[in-house]
């Protein structure tokens, strides 16, 4: 079982991966997971002397993440590709493929959704 | 200066796998490098939601052909954990063997890739024919040469018999001294050091910073590696990373030089210690729950996170492969660089693209 769970917010998502920095934590990545029609989960796992420690976020589909792309500039690709699959959108993003990475840009589906989204416009 | 955009790949010289960079220059010199996917994504992890836990060892060790035994050891070990299934002592070191034997014949595979992207022909074909010798190991005792699926969840599905072991032992003695003889080439030949030594220079904590993994990461002077974990038998045989501090194209080109040495040197140890006993335990039940698993592979870790609802299939599979971690240090390390130096630079964090769509 996962140990070192923090649950975040969407308000404190920079802030808390701000503080992993600053405590020398390494980005490793994110894992976004689907729990119904409605809602995902994002976890954010960071490693320091190979200990794991992860922030979660339980956020609607529809509402727009603060991307960590500034805190973390490596968190620009995975976050990207969240968008891609899932349809989940990050704001700020270092480098927007606007859902571009892996998908045609006629594509308004999200590919990894077990629940059908279809995805017209990003939010304002 | 007025700008120029070039667009290097999908299709290009240095890599049979297509990656496209869009590569802005000031002159001869890139100012901003974007790289861009999407060219062989298979959704894989998609399949983790239809198939059975079991029958997913071949779909991960899919993900990537270099390295599919690797993938296959980090997905059992994940789910093991998660069952709570301990695998015999046998099964471990034999996991330690064959892992260690995907290194070798990915790091020469790397290594002539890299002689061939400053056109060092000769180099890689020495390369290549010392890699054939792993290959034929990988056959003789599994039946195939790249994608050996041996791993099953609680063991192993094949053993090495006592006489391929002595076998594999006068081979690796061989493999041992034909890369040796590379070595002065490698290590001091003019056209290599000419191509590599200050080309793509990453310090340690800009390593780091980026979440590099692997030997790009130690190339910087981070003695990180997923072994150190003691996964497998790792905690059981004496293993020290092998660490550079000078953070360039040269720098990864000899921690992969060194890691192959030192591969040998631990499928030996493990054998040595190999124990007698059965290779697999029985599975009875099914996952639950969410874990995480990482090994290190010859690109760096990999980073497997499970979650299971007591089902036959899984609830969701997610795959960090190491080039994904990899690709944001081409993005620090191209811009400042001549054109010329962009394949090297590129191969020098050892790319696989079918690895990082998944």
């Amino acid at each position: 079982m996962i140990e070192h769970v923090v649950s975040i917010s969407l308000e404190n998502v920079v802030g808390e991966t701000a503080k992993m920095k600053v405590e020398g934590y390494r980005f490793v990545t994110l894992s976004c997971v689907e729990i119904d029609e409605t809602t995902v989960d994002i976890l954010y796992h960071f490693d320091k002397d190979f200990q794991l420690k992860h922030l979660r976020l339980t956020v609607p589909k529809d509402s727009p993440v603060p991307s960590i792309s500034p805190v973390y500039f490596a968190a620009f690709l995975v976050e990207n590709e969240i968008q891609d699959l899932f349809g989940i959108r990050f704001q700020g993003l270092a480098i927007d493929y606007d859902r571009t990475l892996y998908l045609e840009e006629e594509v308004k589906q999200t590919p990894f959704c077990k629940y059908v989204v279809i995805k017209t416009k990003p939010p304002l | 200066m007025s700008k120029t955009i070039i667009p290097f790949g999908p299709q290009h010289p240095v890599l049979p796998e297509p990656v496209h960079l869009k590569l802005t220059l000031e002159d001869e010199v890139i100012t901003e490098a974007i790289p861009a996917f999407g060219f062989v994504h298979r959704g894989l992890e998609k399949l983790a939601e239809i198939r059975d836990f079991h029958q997913m060892i071949y779909v991960v060790e899919r993900i990537c052909g270099i390295c599919s035994m690797i993938h296959a050891m980090c997905y059992c070990q994940g789910i093991e954990e998660m069952m709570g299934i301990d695998v015999p002592p046998r099964a471990r070191f034999l996991r330690v063997i064959w892992s260690e034997l995907h290194r070798i014949h990915s790091h020469l595979l790397w290594l002539g890739l890299f002689a061939d992207s400053f056109g060092f022909e000769s180099l890689f074909m020495q390369c290549w024919k010392i890699r054939e010798k792993i290959l034929d190991i990988d056959e003789a005792t599994t039946g195939n040469r790249i994608i050996i699926s041996v791993c099953v969840i609680g063991g192993m599905r094949k053993d090495i018999s006592p006489e391929h072991i002595n076998w594999i032992l006068s081979e690796l003695k061989d493999v041992e001294r034909e890369i040796k003889r590379l070595e002065t080439t490698i290590m001091t030949d003019y056209t290599v050091m000419k191509r590599t030594v200050g080309k793509g220079v990453l310090t340690g904590k800009q390593a780091y910073e980026l979440g590099l993994v692997g030997p790009t990461l130690r190339a910087s002077g981070i003695a990180q590696d997923m072994r150190m974990l003691g996964y497998a038998a790792f905690n059981e045989i004496n293993f020290e990373p092998v660490v550079e501090t000078d953070g360039d194209c040269y720098a990864r080109c000899k921690v992969r030089f060194r890691e192959t040495l030192q591969s040998i040197d631990l499928i030996r140890q493990a054998i040595a210690k190999l124990p007698d006993g059965e290779l697999a335990v029985k599975v009875k039940g099914r996952p639950e729950g969410e874990i995480i698993s990482r090994v290190e592979q010859p690109r760096g870790e990999v980073f497997y996170y499970i979650k299971a609802n007591g089902k036959k299939n899984l609830e969701r599979l997610r795959v960090r492969t190491p080039t994904f971690a990899n690709v944001p240090a081409l993005l620090a390390m191209l811009p400042g660089m001549w054109l010329s130096d962009v394949p090297v630079i590129v191969l020098s964090i050892d790319p696989c693209i079918s690895c990082t769509e998944r």
